[in-house]
């Protein structure tokens, strides 16, 4: 094994994680290559240096927390959920509902006697006459409207 | 005899509210101390360490166990922690690495304990401190995800196959991160390794 091969194998070895047919020909090529042998003794040195790094404890509030923010948690709705109507949708459908009973239950309007029919059919005539409309009382006082040409405006001028 | 990580999830799946508490007793120390050594913060590592135990919660309807607990455990830590420092990073930068890390109220209770339990020689204690904070501001240089391999690798002993699949590289990648970290940790602490490896 050449020194290019330990980069992938040194972390293995200092674990101890190496498989055995590894493991011995790491320790082979050690026996030969002092720069190796150094190598691997600082990386056992540094694994150690490690082990100086002090725990810390969680915090005595910290399990509150945790169960505080599982708490603030809104319920999982199930499929069927998506069916059931939230409390507007069903005030606004029973109202609906509501409405239509009323106007169903409204008596009908009575059915229009024969002498009503006649008298608007006899009405009809009158107001699809042009005639009758353009001779209607009311609409003779209005003002003549105004003519383009000048003799148009002596004759306006003239009447008023 | 306990119960394995995947059945308490399972009963989680359940409906078994005080299996998810004994996940929360099993994980919350490990989880607070990889994030500490990931962001080093300890209130943003206890808000993150939070975040992946409601994630968890959240994710127990749809949990199928085709990994081990842990992987998936620490793979939402993992994520959460690197997003934090990469949001972080312009914060930080700002920030000298001598001054804030080393002031945390923890670091003083240690301080403390250490003074009236095991240092009695105040000039030994001063020098073990100086250590630690050597080891710990070398640890706190490294790329994130060289840091998140060691962390993963040397505190919560989980094994490459599992680190690379939290890490999403592959063993081969993971083993080179794992090589390169060790290498800067070794020239960063030289002095303290010369007189470890000395024989």
């Amino acid at each position: 094994m050449g020194c290019g091969r330990m980069e992938k194998k040194i972390m293995g070895y200092v674990d101890g994680r190496l498989k055995e047919g590894e493991r011995l020909e790491m320790e082979k090529h050690l026996s030969t290559c002092a720069l190796c042998q150094l190598r691997v003794n600082e990386f056992r040195a540094v694994d150690v240096l490690l082990d100086e790094v002090p725990m810390i404890e969680p915090s005595a509030a910290f399990d509150v927390r945790v169960w505080a923010r599982v708490a603030a948690e809104p319920g999982k709705q199930s499929w069927w959920a998506w069916f059931a109507p939230s409390p507007r949708v069903a005030f606004a459908a029973s109202m609906l509902v509501l409405a239509m009973m009323w106007l169903g239950s409204r008596p009908a309007e009575p059915p229009l006697n024969a002498s009503e029919v006649e008298t608007i059919n006899q009405n009809m005539p009158v107001l699809e006459n042009f005639d009758v409309l353009s001779n209607f009382a009311p609409l003779t006082d209005l003002p003549q409207p105004v003519q383009a040409d000048e003799g148009s405006d002596t004759n306006q001028n003239q009447q008023m | 005899m306990a119960r394995s990580d995947v059945q308490l999830m399972l009963d989680v799946k359940a409906g078994d509210e005080q299996s998810f508490a004994l996940l929360l007793h099993r994980y919350r120390s490990p989880l607070v101390n990889f994030l500490y050594r990931m962001v080093r913060n300890r209130e943003q590592a206890e808000d993150l360490a939070q975040e992946v135990f409601l994630r968890v919660y959240r994710a127990r309807e749809d949990y199928i166990p085709s990994a081990k607990f842990t992987t998936w455990l620490f793979r939402i830590a993992t994520n959460l922690a690197l997003n934090s420092v990469r949001d972080n990073r312009y914060q930080r930068m700002e920030i000298s690495l001598d001054a804030p890390v080393t002031t945390d109220a923890e670091d003083g209770d240690e301080k403390t304990m250490d003074v009236a339990e095991k240092h009695p020689n105040i000039e030994q204690h001063l020098i073990e401190e100086a250590r630690r904070k050597m080891i710990r501001l070398a640890i706190e240089k490294l790329p994130e995800k060289q840091r998140a391999a060691v962390l993963l690798h040397k505190y919560q002993e989980l094994d490459y196959g599992e680190i690379a699949k939290i890490l999403q590289c592959s063993e081969s990648a993971l083993k080179s991160l794992l090589f390169r970290a060790y290498e800067t940790l070794r020239v960063e602490l030289a002095p303290l390794v010369a007189q470890q490896a000395r024989p």
